[in-house]
């Protein structure tokens, strides 16, 4: 059974309708980019999936693992695996990383029916995570995000990636704000998830992410549509020739 | 000419309170001139309406309607009732004194190893006892406001509390209010507080109903007075049944170099007023307000301050949060008067409201009359809805709605809760908003 399956999806925000029929599959251990240019529906993708409120799917469906994602409440579908790495992670002033971090974990576990983890350990699986991501201490303690730089923030997106460990990782233009130290560590944070159990769908526009997180499929959007697949390659096409070639194709 | 009806029946109904009381009110002679004074400017002014600038957001003539009558003493069942209650509400290992009905319980009450340097007497026991010095502090309060009128002429019990020059009292003490629900009826209470110079001390005040106590009133007062280079912390905690009223009064008096830090939350009660007067009289003096309002249903809270900068070099902190659901109503008037000499005086308010629902309504009135030209002054105010992209960032990682929404209000409300110095009290403040996070469901 596939991971993933977004089968003719279509959403309309408002009036207006974004994602015109777009299919994809993606099949666990696997590492799939969506590129494209601004507005062609990749941001709409990912929130659709992650269930944000504001988006009207009039036609398709997405199945999760065979069930329906559509019917599930955002936290349900956090608590089933899907994952998503914002592009924009929000700042929420006195509320600690920490606290935020062991809430989540506990709810998304109390959700699928295990038991909480216990605070010591707890304590030693996110510092030694921590630690891999070059994330200080002090920054756990501090308000979530709150006075983070920008790489602070993607940073701490996939600090939480690894504590959860989600089956399905949507990485949301994870490249925005980063220079190419920040990038670097990022995308290492990032392989070091990728395994056999878990798929991961990595948005971008540049191609230059794809250097450090080398996906398996190459996907292209325009208009709402997914308009060209193939392997890692068509990356380095696109680098070239750019996307006006895909706007009549759309 | 229907003002004048309301008043002439308000009046009259309470006239009748204070007969039926007065063989239960303590003091004799001068005192009962003085409850009869207040009484007489109590039943003049009548209920305070929303015709007086005060008030304009709590009318009690609609609200309250009336004032119950004297609650009886409380018996062996009011007792026990009450010593249930408090269970919830006592905090391990601190001195505590327990009013049940508006009097005095010595049986729930824990008061062993004070020390010396620590005197409390019950207010009955002063009033009835020749101390005509100590009887002019507790009648100081001005009759102009109705309802601290009606609290002077009926006060029936509460403590005066000592604290020695120089005494530093490591353990907060506990005053609870308890109402034993036994009938609905009113308790009037007044305490004092006076610590000596560079003395330090934590006072707390519960004000909780025990089980079946419904739409019972709470009439109560507290008169501060810190020595110079004296401290006081004070925590207000008020969860009243959802069905009482809690109408409540504070004068405090700082000396110079005095510090008080107080902090009140309420998360109980029907219709709810805390009125509290500061006034900083010794340079280099130090004042921090805080108040948290968590409101649902029907209730209405009201924290009205008014601090009174009148000597140079002193500053004062205003932190303010209400979090209101359903139809609650929170109300904060915060009035700062800078007088004329009171130079270099720097006073800061920050009022923010978090409306979860359409028909809540919260008011905030800043007022700031700064008669000086060399001081900080300041005072923000904002009202919102709990933001959106939040709420979706924390669902996303696995939190229900209502668990993204305790722990964003948890947050809102935790700036003010933060003041709190002791770690205890900040405990028992978290513990207490987290009952009313749980009661929502």
């Amino acid at each position: 059974m596939s991971l993933l399956e977004v089968k003719n999806l279509q959403v309309r925000v408002e009036e207006r309708e974004i994602l015109h029929g777009l299919s994809l599959t993606v099949n666990p251990g696997e590492v799939h980019a969506i590129m494209g240019p601004n507005g062609s529906g990749k941001s709409t993708l990912s929130h659709v999936i992650a269930g944000k409120p504001g988006y009207e799917v009039t036609g398709g469906e997405i199945l999760f693992k065979g069930e329906d994602l559509l019917e599930m409440s955002p936290d349900q579908r956090s608590a089933k695996g899907v994952f998503l790495a914002f592009q924009y992670p929000v700042e929420i002033p006195g509320v600690a990383t920490m606290t935020f971090l062991r809430t989540a974990l506990n709810a998304q576990r109390k959700a699928r029916g295990e038991s909480e983890f216990s605070t010591p350990d707890f304590l030693k699986k996110v510092r030694s995570v921590a630690a891999s991501l070059n994330i200080p201490q002090d920054m756990l303690r501090r308000g979530v995000n709150v006075g983070f730089s920008g790489g602070e923030k993607k940073r701490n997106e996939i600090l939480q990636m690894a504590l959860f460990e989600p089956s399905l990782c949507i990485l949301d233009e994870m490249d925005s704000g980063l220079d190419i130290d920040a990038l670097r560590v990022a995308a290492d944070g990032v392989n070091a998830l990728r395994s056999p159990d878990r798929a991961m769908v990595v948005i971008t526009h540049y191609q230059r992410l794809l250097n450090y997180i080398v996906p398996d499929f190459v996907h292209v959007m325009s208009k709402g549509r997914v308009v060209k697949s193939g392997g890692k390659e068509l990356a380095l096409e696109l680098e070239a020739s750019g996307y006006t070639q895909f706007d009549d194709a759309a | 000419m229907n003002v004048v009806l309301a008043k002439t029946e308000t009046a009259h109904a309470s006239s009748d309170i204070l007969a039926v009381a007065r063989d239960r009110l303590p003091g004799a002679g001068k005192i009962a001139d003085l409850r009869r004074q207040a009484f007489d400017a109590y039943a003049r002014l009548g209920l305070p309406h929303r015709r007086i600038e005060d008030w304009k957001y709590t009318d009690l003539r609609m609200l309250m309607r009336d004032v119950l009558p004297l609650a009886a003493a409380p018996d062996a069942a009011a007792l026990k009732h009450a010593a249930t209650a408090l269970k919830l509400h006592a905090i391990p290992g601190v001195r505590r004194v327990v009013l049940v009905d508006g009097v005095f319980a010595p049986s729930l009450s824990e008061t062993s190893d004070l020390g010396k340097d620590v005197g409390i007497r019950t207010l009955r026991d002063v009033l009835e006892a020749g101390d005509a010095a100590l009887h002019a502090q507790l009648f100081a309060p001005e009759n102009s406001d109705a309802m601290v009128a009606l609290n002077s002429a009926m006060m029936t019990d509460g403590f005066v509390i000592e604290v020695a020059d120089g005494a530093v009292i490591p353990l907060p003490l506990h005053i609870v209010h308890i109402a034993s629900g036994a009938a609905p009826a009113a308790m009037f209470t007044r305490s004092l507080i006076r610590l000596g110079m560079h003395a330090r001390a934590t006072l707390v005040e519960s004000y909780i109903g025990a089980e079946g106590a419904k739409a019972y009133q709470v009439h109560d007062s507290l008169l501060v007075a810190i020595g110079d280079g004296a401290r006081l912390d004070h925590v207000r905690l008020t969860e009243d049944s959802r069905e009482a009223f809690n109408i409540s009064s504070a004068v405090v008096t700082l000396g110079a170099n005095a510090h008080f830090n107080t902090f009140g939350m309420n998360t109980g009660s029907l219709v709810s007023r805390y009125q509290a007067v500061i006034v900083v009289a010794g340079e280099g003096s130090r004042v921090e307000t805080n108040g948290v309002n968590l409101l649902n249903g029907r209730q209405h809270a009201d924290t009205t301050l008014f601090l009174d900068h009148a000597v140079p070099n002193c500053s004062s902190n205003e932190i303010f949060r209400a979090v209101l659901d359903d139809r609650g109503h929170s109300v904060f008037q915060g009035r700062i008067i800078v007088r004329p000499k009171a130079q270099k005086t720097a006073a800061k308010m920050m009022t923010r409201a978090l409306l979860l629902s359409d028909e809540a309504e919260a008011d905030n009135k800043p007022e700031l009359e700064i008669f000086a030209d060399d001081v900080t002054c300041g005072h923000g105010a904002t009202t919102g809805a709990l933001d959106e992209s939040l709420l979706f960032y924390l669902r996303a990682r696995g939190l229900s709605e209502k668990e993204a929404q305790a722990l964003l209000i948890q947050a809102f409300v935790g700036e003010a809760i933060e003041s709190i110095v002791n770690d205890d009290l900040r405990e028992l403040a978290i513990a207490a908003a987290q009952r009313w996070l749980e009661a929502r469901g």
